[in-house]
C-alpha cells in the first residue's frame, strides 16, 4: 500500500461519513478541520470506519496523527503494510 | 394503541434468555434508537429493550378511533435549512449517517410569547426576534445582543456538572425584568427539570435551538423522525424488543452482572446504556443505591388535544407555538393548591408550518399545555379523576381561547370538534415509567452519564441535553464516549 492509497482511503471514508463535504481539492499538508467541517464525533467515525473496513486499530492518543492527509499516510501507511 | 398480537408472557422474550450483547439500551426513545444507530455503525451488537408498546419514548404518538396523535414534539427544535453546518442538527445527522431530507422537516410560519404586558413574536431568523426586542423594549436591546453573544461563545456542551443560574446570570444584561421573564418561559417551559430557575449551559442550549435556530415538524409528525431511526437501526442489524421491559439490573461489586427481564429471562451485556432516567434507573438496580429524594423530577404536564373542521388560520389563527403567561410575573413551578397551574403554558398549532407543496393537516389542532401537581393527579380515583380531566379541558381551552381571539366572545369554540383527548402527569407515566410523570425528568443532570457502576451508563432526558434533538445528541455522545473508543 502507498501513501497515496492511504490518503484515498481516506477520501474515501471522509466521502461516506460526511457526504456534505467537498473532497475534491484537500491539501494533504493542510489540517483536515481547517478544509472542511469535521470535528471530533467525525474522527471518531473515521477511525471506527479503519477498524471496520480494514482491521486498522487508533488508539483515542493517537487521533492528532489523522490531523492532515500527510500526517494520516504517515501514521497508518506501516499499518496498513504491517 | 395498535394491539401486538397476543404473546403468552411467560414466553414472550425466552429466546433472549442466557444472550449476551455487547451494549443493551433500556428504552426505544430519541436517545435509545440514536444509541443503537451509533453502536450499529461501530459494527457492535446490541439490544434496545423498551416496555411500551410503540417506540420514542417521551415523544411517541398512538391512534384512537383512526385518528393519529403525537405526544412530546410540539415542534422539532434546533432546526436549521438543509447545507447549514456545525449544528447539533446536522452533527446528528452526520453522526447517524440519516439523510436531511428523511426527517421531512417543515419550518415554523411564526411564534409568539405572550404576556399580559408585551408580546414578542419570533421566527427561524433570530434577527426577527432582535427587531421585536428593539421595538418593544428599546433600553434592553443592547443588553439582549450581549446576552445573545455571550450564549454564542458559551461552550454548553461541556460535560461538566456544576449548575448556574439563569436569572443570576441574565439579570445583568437587563434593566426591566419583564424581558426576562419573557425569554425564560418559552426555554423552561421546552426543557425545564427545575422551578423557578434553570441551569445557564441549559439555556443556552434552549436559546440557541429556540432562536438561533428554529422550529420545524414533518407533515407526518413524530412518525417520521421515529421511522427513520428504527429503519436505520434495523438496516445496521440491530434488534428491538418490545414490550420488554427490564426488572432488575444485578450488580456484583460495582459492575451490573446481568439483567432480568419482565418476564424472567436473564441476559448479560458488557455495558448498559440506560434511558429510563436516573432515579428510574437506579430504582431497577439490585442492590439499590441510595438516592436523594430531591432529585425526583417533580414538574408534571398536562396537554389538551383538539380536532376541529377549520384550518387554524382560517381563524385568523396564524402562530405555530405561543408562550404565554397571564401574569408579568412568570412563576415555573409546580401548581401549589389546584390540579393545574392555567396561569401560564404553551398553544401549539401543528397545522401552521410550511408544508411542501402547501400541503395542509387533514384537521385543525389545537395542542394546550399547562403545569400540573403529579401527586394529586396520582391520588385521584377514576370516577373524578374523569371528571377532573374535563374540568381542566375545559379551563385551558378558555385560556387559550382567550389569547387566541381576546376581542371575541369565550363561548366562540371553533366550528365542528371532532376529537378531544388529554393526558396528565399519570399518563405520562403509565405510558414511559417516568416518575410522577415528570417529561424533563431529575433536576440534576449526569452529564458524564456515569453512575456508581462502572459499565452502567445514563443518557436521554437525564443526561442534560433538551429537546429531541438534545435526546438524540445525547444518545450519540454517551454511546461514542462510553462504547466506541476502546
Amino acid at each position: 500500500m502507498t501513501p497515496e492509497q492511504v490518503k484515498q482511503i481516506v477520501i474515501d471514508i471522509i466521502n461516506e461519513i460526511a457526504p456534505d463535504e467537498d473532497t475534491s481539492n484537500l491539501k494533504a499538508e493542510v489540517n483536515l478541520r481547517d478544509q472542511m467541517d469535521l470535528d471530533s464525533m467525525d474522527f471518531l467515525d473515521i477511525v471506527m470506519e479503519l477498524r471496520k473496513q480494514h482491521g486498522i486499530e487508533v488508539p483515542e492518543e493517537d487521533y492528532p496523527q489523522l490531523a492532515s492527509l500527510d500526517s494520516c499516510a504517515d501514521y497508518l501507511t506501516p499499518k496498513f503494510n504491517a | 394503541m395498535t394491539q401486538p398480537t397476543p404473546v403468552e408472557k411467560s414466553k414472550q422474550n425466552s429466546n433472549l434468555d442466557g444472550q449476551h450483547f455487547e451494549v443493551v439500551i433500556i428504552g426505544a426513545g430519541m436517545a435509545g434508537l440514536a444509541s443503537g444507530i451509533r453502536l450499529g455503525l461501530a459494527g457492535k451488537k446490541s439490544i434496545i429493550l423498551e416496555r411500551h408498546n410503540a417506540s420514542g419514548g417521551l415523544n411517541s404518538f398512538y391512534s384512537i378511533n383512526g385518528i393519529k396523535y403525537d405526544v412530546g414534539l410540539h415542534a422539532l427544535t434546533n432546526y436549521v435549512p438543509k447545507g447549514t453546518k456545525g449544528t447539533p442538527l446536522t452533527k446528528l445527522l452526520r453522526q447517524l449517517r440519516i439523510p436531511y431530507d428523511a426527517f421531512d422537516l417543515a419550518p415554523q410560519k411564526r411564534s409568539k410569547i405572550h404576556f399580559p404586558s408585551a408580546e414578542l413574536f419570533f421566527s427561524n431568523d433570530f434577527s426577527f426576534l432582535e427587531s421585536q426586542v428593539a421595538d418593544q423594549f428599546p433600553n434592553e436591546i443592547d443588553g439582549f445582543r450581549k446576552l445573545s453573544h455571550t450564549i454564542r461563545d458559551l461552550d454548553a456542551f461541556n460535560l461538566s456538572n456544576e449548575f448556574t443560574s439563569t436569572r443570576q446570570s441574565i439579570q445583568r444584561f437587563f434593566q426591566n425584568p419583564l424581558l426576562e421573564s419573557m425569554l425564560l418561559c418559552p426555554t423552561m417551559y421546552y426543557g425545564s427539570a427545575t422551578e423557578h430557575d434553570m441551569d445557564f449551559g441549559q439555556f443556552a442550549i434552549m436559546f440557541r435551538s429556540l432562536f438561533f435556530e428554529g422550529f420545524a415538524r414533518p407533515l407526518n409528525g413524530v412518525r417520521t423522525i421515529i421511522k427513520a431511526l428504527q429503519d436505520q437501526y434495523r438496516s445496521l442489524g440491530g434488534i428491538r424488543k418490545m414490550r420488554c421491559g427490564v426488572q432488575k439490573i444485578c450488580t456484583k461489586n460495582s459492575s451490573v452482572s446481568h439483567l432480568t427481564l419482565d418476564d424472567g429471562s436473564s441476559i448479560t451485556a458488557d455495558k448498559i446504556i440506560s434511558t429510563a432516567g436516573i432515579s428510574e434507573t437506579f430504582k431497577l438496580c439490585k442492590p439499590t443505591p441510595a438516592q436523594s429524594e430531591k432529585n425526583i423530577g417533580n414538574l408534571g404536564f398536562t396537554e389538551t388535544i383538539t380536532l376541529f373542521e377549520d384550518q387554524p388560520k382560517d381563524l385568523g389563527w396564524e402562530d405555530t407555538i405561543i408562550f404565554f403567561s397571564e401574569q408579568d410575573d412568570f412563576k415555573y413551578q409546580s401548581p401549589t393548591s389546584e390540579l393545574v397551574d392555567p396561569a401560564s403554558g404553551v398553544i401549539c398549532m401543528p397545522n401552521n408550518y410550511e408544508y411542501p407543496n402547501c400541503e395542509t393537516l387533514e384537521h385543525g389542532i389545537l395542542r394546550i399545555t399547562a403545569l400540573a401537581h403529579p401527586k394529586d393527579w396520582f391520588n385521584l380515583e377514576e370516577t373524578n379523576y374523569q371528571k377532573q380531566k374535563n374540568y381542566w379541558y375545559s379551563k385551558l381551552q378558555e385560556v387559550a381561547l382567550n389569547i387566541l381571539e381576546p376581542k371575541q366572545s369565550l363561548q366562540k369554540i371553533p366550528s365542528e370538534i371532532i376529537a378531544t383527548d388529554m393526558f396528565t402527569p399519570r399518563t405520562v407515566h403509565k405510558y414511559t415509567g417516568h416518575i410522577n410523570g415528570a417529561i424533563y425528568g431529575a433536576p440534576q443532570k449526569i452529564k458524564d452519564g456515569r453512575t456508581h457502576l462502572d459499565n452502567l451508563f445514563i443518557a436521554g432526558t437525564d443526561q442534560g441535553f433538551l429537546g429531541i434533538i438534545g435526546a438524540m445528541l445525547s444518545g450519540i455522545s454517551m454511546t461514542n464516549l462510553h462504547c466506541l473508543k476502546d
